[in-house]
């Protein structure tokens, strides 16, 4: 029997806004253990959260983007659980009314329903210093800090689907430069709902939640794991129990979690600490107004105005940086379709090779341009131009300070060309003979010998003119 | 006549014209301090020593007791409870910083019922306090320390809180004044919460100039509560010699009648005739779901103070039970930490709140809150204010009632619908019964409207003269 997927993915992003959402103490990462708290963030007795309007921003922002309708009036509900880490023994959440809810996200040509995006806030980290000993410590710096949650309807139907979602979401959430969306350092997690049915029925199968995966490669492999156990099981007769289950990355499988985690009652109710705060329809459409273009609409404008391939367009704003970057060098240079190919071409190359993003890179826009442009004007050949690229990004200095520095300048004159061409048909009969016999790519060979013999700097289009001259003559 | 025994304005009178300074006020109040708290127990906190500096460094400052639920830098804040045992909160609340700038000198924590959850400040980890009109009866509660020590003249001014009537009945009780402002007049910043959508903190004091005098330096907006309100506030002292000539007063029916203590009722009706007297036009009026107050308060007090105490898990701070795990820390933290009533309390809110009962109990209440609501704001559209008893009996005896739940909780009957709504009100003194116990009228005003509530208070006071009367305190 075939049977079919549905996944939902619930996603939780840590904004990255200077302070905490409900006090005014610092987000940074990788500060010394409660050195970033307050009374607010700690739950102190007596202490009141009172809303940071920065982060209401970023989190209508992100709504507009996943195309949300927005929810009149900001409520906030209470969350109760114990937990070591949980300050309060519970969380400011949303529940009730969502801050934004009934959005789609265009996942390669198919749309993805958002049921809602909420705000809360962090809980703290608990740290174990040692397996030995039974001791647990917390560390209270990430309480507070907002939290953005953005569940997707069961609609997501691969492991593939689901990277693709995740990468698309991640590229609009730098887009809108409203989290670092780093899976290791936990400001981007994911947790997912599996079910699977036989293909064609109406009703979902029993479902099973996925926690624990820190990347996107692992969301991938968890689920297509969990996809082909569910499908053995029922393969086999077995019937899906509904639980929760951890990915463990290193043995590549899903774990069952005690089902004891399952019986929570969280007893939301409204935060009567918290007056319900308006949202204003003029302070939406000021947020609209200030919304960056976004993945989509600039992929449609590359390929338009740029007349730049579906592929190279994808690859270019796959990340808001590399777009903005390219816009910069064809405003330099104005040749957007070389420059896509060098862009996506060998300075990806040159990031890969690094592990750093084009910000990092240290080449700027107008010497890619420039020696894009030495190219063009056959001043370089191509050859030369991929051996300057490195030196570039390391010495900083133009393209054509490093072509005169190395005396790089191609040979372009045809009196010092001619000697050189006249010498390798003396010395080459036989790649003479072939050539005027009919074997076009012995040519080649013959441009080659020039090439080498000018080590590379001979303007190799006007060899091969001035070759084809003399062979025809001789 | 001890300085201890001056109202704050008096008090201040006479610095003004030299003839005292606080040093002098702060030192006659811890003689009165070292006769009587063995037999009052008004205070879980004293520093004698820090409050006497601290009049020195403040020849103008006005001795002020916290209830011990307010938050104090440094000092013990416990909530009359050993589940905070230990705990000296790294900030003051909002109202003690507004205190500091003020210059008041700080004379203790007041004891009170643990987390405020009661009528008669019975249920503290330190005991009770006695009501120093008859020390076999209880003060009220929860502000029973702050009521105790400012009758006693243990304090010249007094903070205490109130979520159900927890300033005014005490007040009422021990036979001062005790006022429980607008909710978001004055900020909650710092106040251990008990309800939040209740809670409000309030002054309790000898006289009514004291309370607008007192009002005064707390009231306002502070960033750092939410729902404290940003609006200005008036200078409430100089509003209390307009009189009630013409003030439109409701009295609703509903407010008198089965349950109401006789001398009571016609110790208020008294009241009631004297502001008539005074031009104030009186007419009945109807609340007519007064009768659902008590209930909808019992299901949503403890539904939030379910979630407000949840944080006293002996993981951060305070009492912390020695247990091998964490589950067990937990609940031997929580059993051994908590009392009786707190213990009640939480269990009926976590049932109220959990799934399958939420909407028959918690949004059900939420419904008739909304209705009880309404009834105010039909009667104040057309009256200034609203004259009830403050508590349905006088002050009972120690242990009377503390068995007995539900027979305590109807001691708020009358002050519940008030926080309900969010409302400010006042309780005077309005006459003693034939024992000699004081009995306390409460006045109640649209939100904001404090000063209905001071010209009324005050008129009533200066034309009566009740407020004069003091307790002899006898030894236990
Ligand atoms: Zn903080």
């Amino acid at each position: 029997m075939k049977y079919e997927a549905n996944i939902g993915l619930e996603v939780h992003v840590q904004l990255s806004t200077k302070s905490k959402i409900f006090c005014g103490c610092s987000t940074r990462f990788g500060a010394r253990p409660n050195s970033q708290t307050c009374p607010v963030c700690l739950g102190l007795p007596g202490s009141l959260p009172v809303l940071n309007k920065e982060v209401l921003n970023r989190a209508v922002k992100v709504a507009l983007a996943l195309n949300c309708k927005i929810a009149g009036k900001l409520k906030f509900d209470r969350k109760n659980y114990f937990y070591p880490d949980l300050p309060k023994n519970y969380q400011i959440s949303q529940f009730g009314e969502p801050l934004s809810y009934q959005g789609y996200l265009e996942v390669a040509g198919r749309r993805i329903g958002i049921v809602r995006v909420h705000l809360e806030e962090d809980a703290g980290k608990l740290v174990h210093p040692e397996l030995s000993v039974k001791t647990s410590l917390v560390d209270f710096n990430r309480a507070g800090i907002p939290l953005l949650e953005i569940v997707s309807t069961p609609e997501i139907s691969s492991p593939e689907e689901a990277y693709r979602y995740l990468s698309l979401l991640k590229s609009i959430l730098g887009y809108l430069e409203i989290s670092d969306c780093n899976m290791e350092k936990g400001s981007l997690r994911c947790d997912a709902n599996v079910s699977i049915r036989p293909q064609g029925t109406a009703s979902l199968g029993a479902k099973v939640e996925i926690k624990n995966m820190n990347s996107f490669k692992g969301v991938k492999d968890a689920l297509s794991y969990e996809l082909s156990r569910q499908e053995k099981m029922l393969a086999g007769g077995e019937r899906i129990i509904q639980e929760t289950r951890l990915w463990d990355a290193a043995e590549g499988v899903t774990k069952s979690m005690r089902s004891k985690e399952e019986a929570h009652d969280y007893r939301y109710f409204p935060e009567p600490d918290l007056v319900p705060f308006v949202i204003e329809p003029a302070e939406i459409e000021a947020i609209k107004d200030q919304l960056p273009e976004l993945p989509g609409s600039k992929k449609e404008r590359f390929k338009k105005d740029y007349f730049l391939s579906d592929y190279d367009a994808g690859v270019l704003i796959s990340s808001k940086d590399l777009a903005d970057y390219f816009e910069e060098c064809v405003k330099s240079y104005n040749n957007p379709k070389q420059i896509s190919n060098w862009i996506t071409g060998e300075v990806l190359a040159q990031l890969n090779l690094r592990h750093v993003r084009i910000k990092e890179l240290g080449l700027l826009a107008s010497h890619l341009a420039e020696l894009i442009k030495m190219v063009d004007s056959e001043e370089i050949n191509i050859k030369m131009a991929k051996q300057i690229l490195p030196e570039l990004i390391e010495k900083k200095s133009s393209p054509a300070e490093i072509v005169k520095n190395r005396g790089l300048v191609q040979v372009s004159s045809k009196d010092q060309l001619a000697g050189i061409i006249d010498k390798a048909i003396e010395d080459n009969p036989g790649s003479v003979k072939d050539y005027q016999g009919g074997k076009v790519r012995a040519l080649e060979f013959l441009v080659g010998r020039v090439m080498r013999q000018t080590k590379g700097m001979a303007n190799p289009r006007m060899v091969n003119e001035i070759l084809k001259e003399r062979l025809k003559n001789s | 006549m001890g300085l201890n025994e001056l109202t704050a304005h008096e008090m201040l009178a006479k610095i003004k014209k030299k003839e005292i300074c606080s040093h002098e006020v702060v030192k006659d109040i811890f003689k009165q301090i070292e006769c009587f708290e063995k037999d009052i127990n008004a205070y879980v906190f004293l520093d004698k020593q820090a409050s006497l500096n601290q009049a020195k460094a403040r020849p103008a400052g006005i001795p002020v007791a916290v209830k011990d639920n307010i938050c104090t830098k440094g000092k013990p804040t416990t909530c009359g409870s050993k589940i905070l045992s230990g705990f000296r909160p790294p900030y003051n609340a909002g109202v003690i910083q507004k205190l500091e700038a003020s210059k008041a000198v700080f004379i203790g924590k007041t004891n009170m019922d643990e987390f405020a959850f009661g009528s008669s400040t019975e249920t503290s980890c330190f005991g009770p306090t006695r009501n120093p009109w008859n020390l076999k009866t209880i003060p009220g509660g929860s502000s029973g320390g702050s009521a105790a020590a400012v009758s006693a003249d243990q304090a010249i001014l007094a903070i205490g809180s109130d979520t159900g009537g927890s300033i005014r009945q005490p007040a009422a009780m021990c036979g001062v004044v005790g006022l429980k402002p607008t909710y978001g007049r004055v900020s909650r910043f710092g106040l251990i919460a008990f309800a939040s959508s209740l809670d409000q903190i309030g002054v309790i004091t000898k006289d009514v100039e004291d309370a607008a005098l007192l009002l005064n330096m707390i009231a306002g907006h502070d960033p750092c509560d939410s729902t404290s309100v940003d609006l200005a506030v008036p200078d409430y002292t100089q509003v209390l010699r307009a009189g009630v000539k013409g003030l439109k007063i409701g009295i609703p029916k509903e407010y008198f009648g089965r349950g109401i203590d006789r001398e009571v009722e016609d110790s208020v009706r008294n009241a009631i005739k004297k502001l008539s007297d005074l031009g104030a036009e009186c007419r009945e009026v109807s609340l007519p779901h007064t009768e659902f107050a008590v209930s909808v308060y019992y299901i949503l007090a403890p539904a939030e103070a379910s979630s407000n105490l949840a944080r006293y898990d002996g993981i951060q701070y305070g009492y912390r039970a020695k247990e091998e795990n964490l589950l067990d820390t937990y609940f031997d933290t929580r059993k051994q930490g908590f009392g009786r009533e707190v213990k009640r309390r939480v269990i009926l809110g976590t049932y109220a709140l959990s799934s399958g009962y939420y909407e028959a109990y918690y949004i059900k209440a939420q419904k008739v809150r909304t209705l009880l609501k309404k009834d105010f704001d039909k009667v104040f559209s057309r009256y200034d204010l609203i004259l009830t008893p403050t508590s349905p009996t006088p002050a009972f005896n120690i242990g009377e009632k503390i068995n007995d739940p539900l027979k305590m909780y109807l001691s708020d009957i009358l002050t519940i619908p008030v926080n309900l709504a969010g409302l400010p009100a006042v309780s005077i003194p309005c006459g003693f019964t034939a024992s000699g116990l004081p009995i306390g009228l409460q006045i109640i005003a649209k939100p904001f409207n404090e000063e209905a509530i001071f010209k009324c208070a005050y008129a009533f006071e200066q034309n009566t003269g009740y407020h004069l009367k003091k307790p002899e305190i006898e030894h236990k």
